[in-house]
């Protein structure tokens, strides 16, 4: 079985400092690491046991990234390179990432939900839309059988399964797997092996579908929502905890005597 | 990639367990398996063995980030790479590596280095253990002391003397497949002030009957030369120990100054504070920079036993003034258990006393500048 994982290389903090002038990451200074749940995708490739792909678009560093993928075992690695790609929002992302895998023999694509960058989770869903595949998103437990794939979707009150024809493309969740630590065997070997570095023109991806361009998405600002303030915690039996609740929703006029 | 490997895998599969490892005084079995899984065990021995034959800056790395995060785990793992793998790798047989080495390095064997004995420490050449020739095999008798991984160690590598009259050239070094051999026997299981964890036992020979193929390189009298060679890169190891308690303890400082109020303010804007934070940093940072070098000219094929005491000393020196500094920060709750301090401290001491005490590394530093015999 040929299973493709996209991984995105994203800056290691949940605290991820925007540019305000260009409402982009700022990528310079801060560490990077390969999207936690796209190393549950890379896990879950290889305890599928296939050949495993590794996919990344991104700036020539996205290597590392796809080198760590390579030393946690995966086979093969490719990164989508070239200034044209730059600056693509989700669909643009997702087009390229379509021109690259029509290229390759694959029964399964591998996502993670979403990176803890932009938080879209749309590049997956918007890759099998673009490749016409069925999708699973929100993986968090998966068994394939023959040609179907049959998985666990994780809802916010339980889990549904659904059940596909292969090739499909899911994205995973962290419930699925705990991903492997690369061992130094794997470091060692990740070093030997090639990155096929691919421009895209190599993959022939049609111009006007990929870049910033070429992007619908237009980012008008990026600005931290302020947190929630904590809440207030009524104590007491419940005759007034209940006259405390109704005063506080009186004060705040939401709801009224007549 | 190695950093951040071991850096991921030191805070959540190691960190998490070490204040349970002090406390009961529980050898960290668990932790070496998974370093195992790692091939951590066998980073020192060659790819052709099944290690993974890493150069010596990226093993003093590895050893930082261990101590950082658990030093019991650390020293279990460092006493194996290096002491036990050491002379195997450098100066074993063809017939000793392929029998030792694959097992050292997957971890199915865990290896110890015994020199130490109750009137031998600094004083190396007084080795009373002696190993007497009889027929193909070697009996040795004698007892060793506060070794390390001594009453866990598959593989023990044991300085005994061949010839007394020699003096050093009559060492020699036996590797001691201790489970399996008759006449060897465990003493007492020491409770020391850190690292309680760590496995330090005395072991007894009785009578041991060793085949004369595990005389470390198949020739006698070169124990000296070879336990001294090990030493020499053994304390670059040490040195980032003591690099990573420094830089554990820093951590929690830097955590806790942002935390603790008093007079109204955070304490870390307070100058008195700032200024020790700064000593601390700029230490751990030299003390980190000399075991690289240490390290790198070891790499290079260069000699480093200057550098490597002086790494030793210095990071040992900068892990005990750490420790105690982040004791003085956190104040009261610094000398209670609550908090880790007090266990970086405690670990902290040992770094200036075993592969050579501090006095020792200022005689070998001394001896490097001025020439041997000056």
């Amino acid at each position: 079985m040929n299973i493709v994982v996209c991984v995105k290389q994203v800056p290691n903090t949940n605290e991820v400092k925007t540019d305000p002038k260009t409402g982009t990451l700022i990528r310079e200074g801060v560490p990077v690491i390969i999207n936690p749940e796209d190393k549950v995708a890379v896990e879950a490739a290889l305890q599928l046991n296939g050949n495993v792909i590794v996919l990344s678009m991104g700036p020539p560093q996205a290597e590392e990234a796809l080198r760590e993928a390579l030393a946690m075992g995966a086979h093969e690695a490719m990164l989508l390179c070239d200034v044209k790609f730059a600056g693509s929002d989700t669909w643009a992302t997702a087009n390229a990432l379509a021109a690259a895998i029509k290229r390759l023999s694959y029964d399964l694509i591998i996502c993670g939900r979403q990176a803890i960058d932009g938080d879209t989770a749309q590049v997956g869903p918007q890759l099998a839309e673009s490749l016409a595949l069925p999708q699973i998103s929100y993986v968090q437990k998966i068994e394939i059988n023959e040609n179907k794939i049959i998985a666990h979707r994780e809802l916010e009150d339980g889990y549904e399964i659904v059940e596909a024809k292969l090739p499909a493309l899911i994205t995973v969740t962290k419930e699925l797997h705990k991903p492997r630590y690369a061992s130094l065997h794997g470091i060692n070997s990740a070093y030997e092996k090639e990155i096929k570095v691919l421009t895209a023109k190599d993959i022939g991806a049609d111009e006007k579908t990929v870049g910033l361009k070429s992007s619908p998405t237009k980012v008008k600002k990026i600005f931290t929502p302020q947190g929630k303030s904590a809440g207030v915690k009524l104590e007491g039996d419940i005759k007034t905890v209940c006259q405390k609740l109704i005063c506080i929703l009186k004060e705040k006029e939401i709801i009224r005597e007549f | 990639m190695i950093k951040g490997v071991i850096t991921e895998f030191a805070n959540n599969e190691i960190k998490p367990y070490a204040a349970d490892v002090d406390e009961q005084q529980k050898f960290p079995e668990e932790q070496i398996k998974k370093l195992s899984e790692l091939g951590i065990m066998g980073m020192s021995i060659p790819k052709k063995y099944g290690g993974a034959e890493l150069d010596n800056v990226s093993q003093t790395i590895i050893m930082e980030e261990l101590s950082r995060a658990c030093n019991a785990t650390a020293v279990t793992m460092g006493a194996h790479a290096s002491l036990a793998c050491y002379p195997m790798v450098n100066h074993g047989t063809d017939e000793q590596k392929e029998r030792f080495l694959p097992k050292l390095a997957s971890g199915e064997y865990l290896g110890a280095f015994a020199l130490t004995e109750p009137n031998a420490g600094s004083d190396a050449v007084n080795v009373q253990t002696t190993a007497v020739r009889d027929g193909d095999d070697y009996i040795i008798n004698g007892n060793k002391i506060f070794i390390t991984n001594g009453g866990k160690a598959d593989l023990i590598n044991i300085v005994a003397t061949t010839d007394r009259s020699a003096k050093h050239h009559g060492l020699s070094i036996f590797a001691v497949d201790a489970k399996k051999t008759k006449g060897f026997l465990l003493g007492k299981k020491e409770d020391k002030l850190g690292l309680r964890g760590s496995n330090t036992q005395e072991i007894v020979f009785q009578d041991m009957r060793i085949p004369k193929e595990n005389l470390i390189g198949g020739e006698e009298g070169k124990g000296f030369k070879i336990a001294m060679e090990v030493f020499n890169s053994g304390r670059i190891g040490i040195g980032a120990q003591g690099v990573g308690i420094a830089q554990a303890a820093f951590d929690e400082c830097i955590i806790y100054a942002k935390e603790r109020e008093q007079f109204g303010k955070k304490i870390y804007s307070f100058q008195a504070l700032q200024f020790m934070l700064s000593d601390m940093a700029t230490m751990i940072e030299a003390a980190r920079l000399l075991c690289f070098k240490a390290a790198y000219l070891k790499d290079q094929g260069k000699k480093y036993i200057k550098e490597a005491a002086m790494a030793k000393l210095y990071a040992s020196d900068t892990a005990m003034d750490v420790t105690r500094k982040a004791i003085q920060i956190h104040g009261g709750y610094g000398y209670i258990r609550d908090y880790p301090v007090e266990r970086f401290y405690r670990d902290a001491k040992i770094t200036e006393i075993y592969e050579g005490t501090s006095e020792i590394q200022r005689l070998v530093i001394a001896a490097e500048l001025l020439g041997r015999g000056f």
